[in-house]
């Protein structure tokens, strides 16, 4: 073996986002010598981390038709992967256009952030890649180390340190039982490598209890109940922008992790984890639409809705079928718009104090439709996507994946998302109703000049969520042909 | 003879975790994993892990007791008993969790693994040489993955840095 | 010779123990030393597989599972030395400003 003989092409992407994260350091260093100022020391940094993803994503659109294998078949790279880099990507890049702005308020730590940001996004990319228990494990914690500390990343403010210290004890202990598994497995069949497993598994206690294991640790990671306790708190206290990207980036890469771990699990009936993912998946859409009834504020009914949200994307992994996990990717790209979008929305309406939980609060979107119309016109366009009402991507996110679940005979499940998805509009019309019809008072806050990069990333949201949901038809086909080339 | 080592260590392992677990300062607690780390030690080299023995006395005692000695020398290693705030039925929750996870893996691994001694082959040395040539060819991906981990780590220190270093 | 299955059994339950510790310590610190501790009976799972499989896999796991480890305890000692500048204890229960 020598190093001419891996195919680098195919991890092309991911060694792109790292050599960005390397540029984005030494340029850092570069700025200080300069004497630059120091926000436009920031900015600089934000274009050169929004060029490296732009180039990442044109090299994985250029190799989404070939399916290559590689690194001793560490890593596998297909259509599976290359949708979900798409997905990460563009959850990256709205999470730096919040940034932008966002960042300077309470940091100078730009590269840093950045950094750790592109790392993340390396974490998740061969995560999603990864066909090997080691390359597997080893790629969840560079997405979880760097998350750890991003969402600590607000110095001058406690919830975000204790939003950070509860993210990482559980995300450590988790990663425990993830290993634990991993560990059975490997005692199971003598091999990490997901091929053996599958081939040589004995279908006894090992391969049960390892594939067990590694669900619960998998469950923590995509915030599924009973494993969700963190997520709230994680995804409240985290600075907005890192909320926004993690909600979207961590859930996509874990789900499509888990869909390939259990692939290879085949030697044990599929039906037997089907169940267990189906219990999983109506514990987490329920608990998740029941807690966000009554919150307060909306950066934490955001972050139970997102729970809400994991249940119905484990519908896809349930039916287990092309059509079940076409339709988890088209959901899965749906929600990065919806979900970043509403929290860019969200991020505007914080207020500046950072010795109190600094919080975008119901109180604070009060009548703000006759402040700012077209900012409040855009949060209830997510809001009325993530409930799931025609004809934005939400809507036809959740329709595929109820067909998909119809179709493989799992009807009680889509009856019960179908349920849950009235609850949950119950609590996303709320905060319409309060911005739309309640009169402003002096609690409404909106923080003005809205700053144009958040402007940006909202436009693209909006445009993507109503795009997706206009082009639904066409764009499901699509991912279902690269899909079913690749598998099945 | 190896067997009586062996009971005789793992005993102490056993111990020394407990002790670990229930401590009420956090100074005896990173102590007692310390001897727990070091038991191991010696279990990797009866496993034909020499090189996993060494890494670990390196890695572990070296670096990551001293580490949490460090941190709760600064900090105070006075830390309440275990049950200073929790209620008595999450701890004789946790306890029951915990035996029957217990039961449940031990019988499974007592059963499966005792019926199939026959799958074991020539035992593989762990030498640095061994290791270091597996690393470099079949494991070179996880292993560079491996020095991005370390960089996120490094890079992560140096986000939480002092606030007085934050004006430059 | 010392049957494989000891080994098992006994990283098992040091693992549990490390497992019961995270559940039933309330101190930031504690509950790290005790996922170190569940780290670690894994590696001497993985180790003692390696030893009846005779190949080298579970080895570098085990080694890179000492890799995790270690970042592991760096950025999180870190973390919990920022809990400490801005609130003086590592009790988990005294930390609530967001509910537990």
């Amino acid at each position: 073996m020598n190093l001419s003989s891996l195919n680098w092409n195919s991890l092309l992407p991911e060694l792109v986002i790292v050599a960005t994260s390397l540029i984005v350091l030494i340029t850092a260093v570069v700025g200080k010598v300069s004497r630059v100022d120091r926000i436009a020391r920031g900015h600089a940094l934000a274009v050169v981390t929004l060029i490296g993803l732009l180039i990442a994503a044109g090299l994985t659109i250029m190799q989404l038709s070939q399916p290559a294998s590689d690194f001793m078949g560490m890593v596998q790279s297909d259509a599976l992967s290359h949708y979900l880099n798409l997905v990460i990507l563009l959850a990256a890049a709205l999470a730096v256009l919040l940034a932008w702005d966002y960042l300077g308020r309470f940091t100078y730590s730009f590269s840093e952030f950045y950094s750790l940001l592109l790392l993340a996004v390396a974490g998740m990319m061969f995560l999603g890649k990864s066909t090997e228990l080691i390359t597997l494990f080893v790629s969840l914690e560079i997405l979880s180390i760097s998350l750890y500390i991003l969402t600590g990343f607000n110095r001058h403010q406690l919830a975000s340190a204790e939003a950070s210290l509860k993210y990482f004890l559980l995300g450590a202990f988790a990663s425990g039982f993830i290993v634990y598994g991993a560990a059975l497995l490997y005692g199971d069949t003598g091999s990490t490598w997901f091929s053996d497993i599958a081939a040589n598994a004995s279908g006894g206690f090992l391969t049960l209890a390892g594939f067990a294991l590694l669900l619960v640790g998998f469950a923590f990671k995509i915030a599924a109940v009973p494993f969700h306790m963190w997520t709230p708190d994680a995804y409240q206290g985290a600075p907005t922008p890192v909320t926004a990207f993690m909600s979207v980036g961590t859930k996509a890469a874990a789900l499509v992790a888990l869909f390939r771990v259990l692939q290879s699990a085949v030697s044990a009936p599929y039906e037997t984890w089907a169940w267990a993912l189906a219990i999983l998946s109506l514990l987490t859409m329920t608990v998740g639409n029941v807690a966000a009834l009554r919150q307060t504020s909306i950066k934490r009914l955001l972050a139970y809705s997102s729970i809400a949200q994991a249940g119905y994307m484990l519908i896809g992994l349930v039916a287990g079928t092309v059509l079940g996990l076409q339709a988890m990717l088209f959901y899965l790209f749906a929600y990065a718009f919806m979900n970043i979008g509403a929290f860019a929305c969200a991020s505007l309406l914080e207020s500046d104090d950072w010795s109190e939980l600094q919080d975008a609060s119901m109180a604070n979107a009060r009548g703000l439709f006759s402040r700012q119309p077209l900012l409040a016109t855009a949060l209830a366009i997510f809001m009325f996507s993530l409930a799931g009402i025609p004809p934005l991507a939400g809507f036809f996110g959740k329709l595929y994946l109820f067909d998909a679940a119809i179709d493989a005979g799992w009807l009680w499940l889509a009856l019960v998302a179908v349920i849950n998805s009235v609850i949950s509009a119950y609590y996303y019309m709320r905060v319409v109703v309060v911005m739309f019809m309640e009169a402003p008072d002096e609690s409404t806050r909106v923080r003005l000049p809205i700053p144009d990069s958040a402007i940006l990333a909202i436009v693209i949201a909006v445009l993507g969520a109503l795009l997706l949901g206009i082009l639904a038809g066409p764009s499901f086909a699509s991912l279902g042909q690269a899909v079913v080339a690749w598998r099945f | 003879m190896a067997l009586l080592l062996f009971l005789a260590l793992a005993l102490v392992a056993l111990l020394a975790a407990v002790g670990m677990v229930t401590s009420r300062n956090a100074v005896h607690s990173a102590l007692f994993m310390l001897v727990n780390f070091a038991v191991y030690a010696i279990f990797y080299i009866m496993l034909n892990a020499q090189f996993l023995g060494v890494v670990q006395v390196i890695v572990y005692a070296g670096a990551i007791v001293v580490l949490f000695l460090f941190v709760v020398m600064l900090i105070g290693g006075e830390i309440g008993a275990v049950r200073s705030s929790l209620r008595r039925y999450t701890y004789a929750a946790a306890l029951i969790l915990g035996a029957l996870f217990v039961a449940m893996i031990g019988l499974g691994i007592a059963q499966t693994i005792s019926t199939d001694q026959t799958v074991a082959g020539a035992p593989a040395a762990g030498g640095v040489e061994a290791i270091g040539m597996a690393l470099f060819t079949t494991y070179l991906l996880p292993f560079e993955l491996a020095s991005l981990l370390l960089l996120a780590g490094m890079v992560g220190g140096v986000a939480r840095r002092y606030k007085a270093l934050d004006e430059d | 010779m010392v049957p494989i299955t000891y080994y098992l059994i006994l990283s098992a339950v040091i693992f549990t123990i490390g497992a019961v510790g995270v559940l039933v310590r309330r101190n930031a610190i504690m509950i790290f030393m005790c996922i170190e501790l569940m780290l670690n009976s894994v590696n001497l799972t993985l180790v003692a597989f390696a030893n009846q499989w005779g190949n080298l896999n579970g080895q570098i796991f085990a080694f890179i599972i000492m890799a995790v480890a270690a970042v592991e305890v760096a950025v999180g000692l870190a973390i919990v030395m920022a809990i400490v500048r801005h609130k003086d204890t590592t009790n988990v229960d005294e930390i609530h400003l967001l509910k537990w």
